[in-house]
């Protein structure tokens, strides 16, 4: 390490030493007694399930208007050029039709403001929508129908003509990587980092693994497709969206069409899955746009097909991972650098080596992201993007070194545990990464394996135990208010506009919401989905467990300071301080005195309120400066190979997690099992057919872009630590993402185990073992 | 979707009668036509309804069995002497779509069901077999799924079907009633090569509808099964199939034998070659193996399914080799 990394190193940790810090959330010392007080940690049932189950919730294409129009897109059918000749006549002369929209008549927009540009933004891509005649991927909108029926519209779509001017596109991944180049930043990171000198460490090491994986493209395939039924009132823009950044939707838009913020509603209480994919793309746009130019309602409902061609996904990675080890297994170099296709007009760079700049110690690192231009649809995030196919890049890698070295995998990552962050040297503020290890090997047998490959067999069947390690960052958004309306009948009903996308926000946070006010789960509302609601933060990192906690804790601080200082003389609460009191009960008691006690109803109406309001932001989040917060696991994976015909299938799995303290098991449960599902999709099956000669995907269909099906899943056993971090609202991580981290390269390390063959580029399709 | 007019067919004459007239299709259970139809592959002008048509399944006198052509995919595969007497036949169907989809797909439909080719259902792409003399954008695109055996330089697309490729092995008789009256076709006789004609899958004339088919009373047939290789557990189309009927002598070596292959060519791949080769052989690994590589001696492999005739290979081999030792009694499925 140099000196002035030591010197770097040593500032963080004074730095963190310096500043003040905040004392633990309260709620972590109190644990819930089922059926008695307090709900978290309990597996309260999904508050939305039932409306669900019942078809009652009413997702964004079901959302009724008069005269509604429905509307349909023609895509460009090549990858860069222009519009030569366009027709719209037949469309528009087909029943049903109101109008057709291109470049030629849309109303003049700006183009948006890019997602990381500025917090406030929501465009995947900053290229001006329907403008003029250029084409910058294969499936960009050249027109959108409106009809009175979707059949209507459909049919007329397939009426518009059009012909192409092309341009050369670049479109081979492999010829672009010689154009690469490193990204201004990485989700606010660096995209290089360098700790000594890595090459020279890795070729004077004893023992090495220098290996070069491949990912390919993903599609977002959540069971809703996006869609958008919009209207203009007036100079008001009404928007029913399924989306996962409703206030940085509006303000970008407020600023694409040039109108104020204040305008513009989006409602977004269902959202079909969003997993990354539900931001803003061309088709909230062109529905706004479309529903201006024809005075009437528009329902923009994306087509499978659409969702493919105009909602981006994950792209594709080359990487490199080298580890120069010793004798004794400790690190002498950990290299991982690699490129990623992305395009000029969008900022996702895929963040594949945020997971070795915090998982393992060792003496030299050289960690670089690169781009590589491409003319392509705007890729976007998706499930833990970068830590998804990062880990598997790093964890086979590190199967092939434990193979190496010649010692259990496990006790590999025990030797490489590092006493502090190894890159930001901040101290850890939570880590139990080995308990998740030595926890799941227990349960799940790992002493079971044989590490000699190849060794088991049941007639045609091959099987194998792979292990690796899973990680994902703590994020706490910035930004982001809540407010709290207590009714003097006891009941609170607690805003934010957040987003439920069938994670379990709204139940979770009712329950954190009912705890922090002493009250029954069932006697709080949690509001959510509405830009008419205070601010929310963008639902992307994991991030908004915590976000609203700290948001709904500083707007209960504000309404029990207000409810002290209106409670007056004759309340038992009299000259208590907000530092003295809790919560419970329905009401507010001192700490340590229980006689000392008035309910909210009392308080309220003594001092004849009905109800009472309080409204604050979220504190910004300093604790991950402070500290390295992230979460971690360990993913087991048994498979079995055909030794025939080299399918695989995998017959058990075990994801182990460290993340904080878990609120809600059986949510909980299903978000992990959930990331090990889409994980076991991009370990054996998910890839995007990109045709490099027309930049045209080929598979936009269910059919033929396979995920997995029930079949394909086994019983997936999952199990946490359930260690708070103090340093965490609530003491929780968020764990939407972490479940398919680590997948990847759980089963390619099993396939190895089962057959010998190291399987170095996703999916592992059967070709790639016969 | 371009607009259509609809009807529903009463008897079989009325059927042939309307479906005879320019622009009109049969529609059976619809999950192959709607679907290339809201793609904008296929325009009919008018669809013909022949759900209500005979979809009996009977065993008759002479040893045969009878399913007419408006039989369920589901019924098919869950028939008792189906299962009794063609387990490959019930096991193909099986393998095949979800059980929703089979629910719904008819035996007819299922027979002139299209290929699954990504550039034949983009209208984006060239292609042969959408728009003759177009091109072919699959021989150097994504041709995972393409065929090992038979293609053309038109064209090298697969069949997608895995009942076909059961009723190919078993020696089924189409029977088909058109304008000019009835006749019947040998089931390998039915589905073409690509040659210079991609855009003619099947040896029918136009308006010609298939009424049903016929099973031969193949006594050994009672052995036999069908194996799918595929990209996932289910609900994906064979990379490679195989079935298969075995009847191995009380000397051991093989009396008769069927073989067909589905997911290598443009049509269910009989494989007369390895047939041929194993007759009077012992039934050991060492004959099927021969038997094997003589039927993907001509396989030419595209870019990206070169894993095909190894994989055939094997899974030939697998499939007999399981139909000498699996018990009788678990040959049902
Ligand atoms: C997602 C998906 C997955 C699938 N997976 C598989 C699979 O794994 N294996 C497999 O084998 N199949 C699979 N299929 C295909 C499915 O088996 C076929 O779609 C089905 O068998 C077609 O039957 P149908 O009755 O619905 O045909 P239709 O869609 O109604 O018709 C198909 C064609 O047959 C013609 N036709 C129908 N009846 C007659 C008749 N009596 N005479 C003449 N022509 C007629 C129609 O005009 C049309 O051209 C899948 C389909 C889908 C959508």
């Amino acid at each position: 390490m140099s000196i002035l990394d030591t010197a770097k190193q040593a500032a963080a940790g004074v730095l963190s030493k310096l500043r003040p810090e905040t004392p633990p959330d309260p709620l972590i010392a109190r644990q819930a007694t089922p059926g008695k007080h307090g709900s978290l940690g309990t597996s309260v049932p999904r508050i939305d399930g039932p409306r669900k189950v019942r078809g009652k919730a009413r997702f964004a294409a079901e959302v009724p208007a008069e005269h509604l129009t429905y509307g349909a897109l023609v895509f460009s059918s090549i990858p860069r050029g222009r519009i030569a000749s366009l027709d719209t006549a037949a469309a528009e002369a087909a029943p049903g039709v109101v109008l057709v929209m291109t470049h030629r008549n849309a109303p003049r927009m700006k183009p948006p403001a890019g997602f990381m540009s500025d917090p406030r933004a929501a465009g995947s891509s900053t290229l001006p929508v329907m403008q003029d005649a250029s084409i910058h991927w294969n499936g960009e909108p050249v027109a959108i129908v409106l009809a009175d029926s979707q059949e209507q519209a459909d049919h007329a779509a397939t009426l518009v003509a059009v012909t192409y001017e092309a341009a050369p596109a670049r479109l081979n991944f492999a010829q672009q990587i010689s154009q690469s180049h490193q990204p201004e930043s990485v989700l606010g990171e660096p995209p290089m980092i360098e700790t000594g000198d890595a090459e020279a460490a890795l070729a004077g090491a004893p023992i090495k693994v220098d290996i070069t994986y491949e990912t390919p493209r993903h599609s977002h395939a959540a069971i809703e497709p996006h869609a958008a039924t919009v209207w203009w009132d007036g100079e008001d823009l009404v928007i029913h969206d399924t989306t996962q950044m409703l206030h940085q939707t509006r303000w970008t838009l407020a600023g694409v069409f040039g109108i104020p913020e204040n305008r513009i509603r989006i409602l977004s209480p269902f959202v079909g899955g969003g997993f990354g994919g539900k931001g803003l793309w061309n088709h909230q746009i062109l529905a706004v746009a479309a529903a201006k130019l024809a005075g009437r309602p528009v329902r923009l409902a994306l087509s499978r097909e659409a969702v493919f061609r105009i909602a981006g996904g994950r792209t594709l990675t080359r990487q490199r991972v080298a580890l120069g080890a010793k004798a004794d297994g400790t690190l002498a170099a950990l290299i991982h650098t690699g490129t990623v296709a992305m395009t000029e007009h969008n900022n996702c760079p895929e963040q594949f080596t945020f997971p070795a700049r915090h998982l393992y110690s060792a003496e030299t690192f050289l960690l670089e992201q690169r781009v590589t231009d491409m003319d392509m649809l705007a890729n976007t995030f998706m499930r833990a993007p970068g830590e998804s196919v990062g880990t598997f890049a790093l964890e086979t890698a590190m199967d092939e070194l434990a193979e190496r070295l010649a010692v259990d995998p496990i006790e590999l990552r025990r030797r490489l545990e590092p006493q502090q962050d190894p890159t930001s040297g901040l101290a850890f503020s939570s880590r139990h990464m080995l308990k998740t290890f030595t926890d799941g090997a227990a349960r799940f047998g790992w002493d079971r394996r044989n590490p000699v490959p190849g060794s088991r067999r049941e007639g045609e069947w091959l099987i194998g135990l792979g292990v690796a390690t899973a990680t994902y960052p703590y994020y706490r958004m910035p930004g982001g208010a809540a407010r709290i309306t207590l009714t003097r009948d006891g009941e609170a009903r607690v805003a934010m506009a957040s987003h439920e996308m069938g994670m379990g926000t709204a139940t979770v946070q009712a329950q954190a919401s009912a705890d922090r006010l002493g009250l029954p789960v069932e006697r709080v509302t949690f509001e959510y989905g509405d830009t008419a609601l205070p601010h929310g933060t963008v639902a992307g990192g994991s991030s908004q467990t915590a976000t609203i906690a700290a948001a709904v804790t500083a707007a209960s601080g504000k309404l029990i300071a207000d409810l002290l200082q209106r409670a007056g003389n004759d309340s038992p609460l009299a000259g208590l301080s907000a530092a003295e009191v809790e919560a419970r009960d329905g009401g507010l008691g001192h700490r340590e005195k229980p006689e000392l006690f008035e309910s909210y109803a009392s308080i309220l109406s003594r001092a004849g309120l009905e109800e009472l309001v309080a409204e604050a932001d979220a504190p910004p989040p300093g604790e991950a400066k402070q500290f390295s917060m992230h979460s971690y696991g360990a993913q087991f994976c048994e498979v079995r190979v055909n030794a025939v015909t080299g399918e695989t299938r995998v017959s058990r799995f075990l994801g182990s997690f460290d993340c904080g303290r878990i609120l809600n098991p059986r949510m909980a449960t299903s978000q992990f099992r959930g990331g090990i599902i889409m994980g076991l999709g991009l370990a054996l099956m998910e890839e995007t057919q990109f045709d490099e000669r027309s930049g045209r995907v080929m598979n936009p269909s269910l059919a033929e872009y396979h995920v997995p099906v029930h079949a394909d899943v086994p019983e997936i056993d999952v199990i946490w630590t359930d260690i708070a971090d103090p340093r965490a609202p609530l003491g929780a991580h968020g764990i939407g993402e972490i479940g398919i981290t680590g997948v990847g390269a759980a089963v390619a390390n099993a396939v190895y185990n089962a057959t010998g063959k190291r399987v170095r580029s996703l999916p592992i399709t059967l070709d790639k073992l016969l | 979707m371009t607009p259509f007019d609809y009807a529903r067919a009463g008897d079989t004459a009325a059927a042939v009668r309307m479906g005879s007239v320019a622009g009109a299709r049969y529609l059976g259970g619809g999950t192959n036509l709607v679907d290339l139809m809201r793609e904008n592959i296929e325009q009919p002008a008018s669809l013909v309804d022949v759900t209500g048509l005979g979809s009996a399944i009977e065993e008759r006198a002479d040893g045969t069995v009878w399913i007419g052509a408006a039989a369920r995919n589901t019924a098919i595969a869950g028939h008792a002497a189906i299962r009794r007497r063609y387990p490959a036949l019930s096991r193909a169907i099986l393998a095949g779509a979800s059980g929703q989809i089979r629910n719904m797909a008819t035996l007819g439909g299922n027979l002139l069901q299209r290929t699954r080719c990504t550039y034949f259902y983009d209208d984006a792409a060239r292609c042969n077999k959408r728009e003759p003399g177009s091109g072919c954008d699959a021989i150097d695109g994504f041709n995972r799924i393409h065929a090992i055996l038979g293609a053309s330089v038109a064209c090298v697309a697969t069949h997608p079907s895995d009942m076909c490729v059961a009723l190919a092995a078993l020696d089924a008789v189409v029977h088909l009633e058109g304008s000019a009256g009835a006749r019947t076709l040998p089931f390998d006789a039915l589905h073409r090569l690509p040659g210079g004609r991609p855009d003619r899958d099947t040896e029918l004339q136009p308006g010609e509808l298939v009424t049903g088919i016929e099973l031969p009373s193949l006594a050994f047939a009672a052995r036999s099964t069908y194996r799918k290789v595929r990209d996932r557990s289910s609900y994906a189309f064979a990379l490679v199939s195989v079935a298969a009927a075995l009847d191995v002598g009380g000397d051991g070596t093989v009396r008769d034998v069927r073989i067909a292959l589905g997911g290598v060519a443009h049509k269910p791949w009989r494989a007369h070659i390895a047939e041929q080769s194993l007759r009077g052989q012992p039934a050991t690994e060492a004959s099927f193996r021969a038997a094997a590589a003589a039927e993907l001696a001509d396989a030419a492999p595209l870019t990206h399914n070169a894993f095909k005739p190894e994989l055939a290979r094997r899974t030939i081999v697998a499939v007999l080799s399981g139909l000498t030792e699996t018990p009788m009694k678990e040959m049902a499925p």
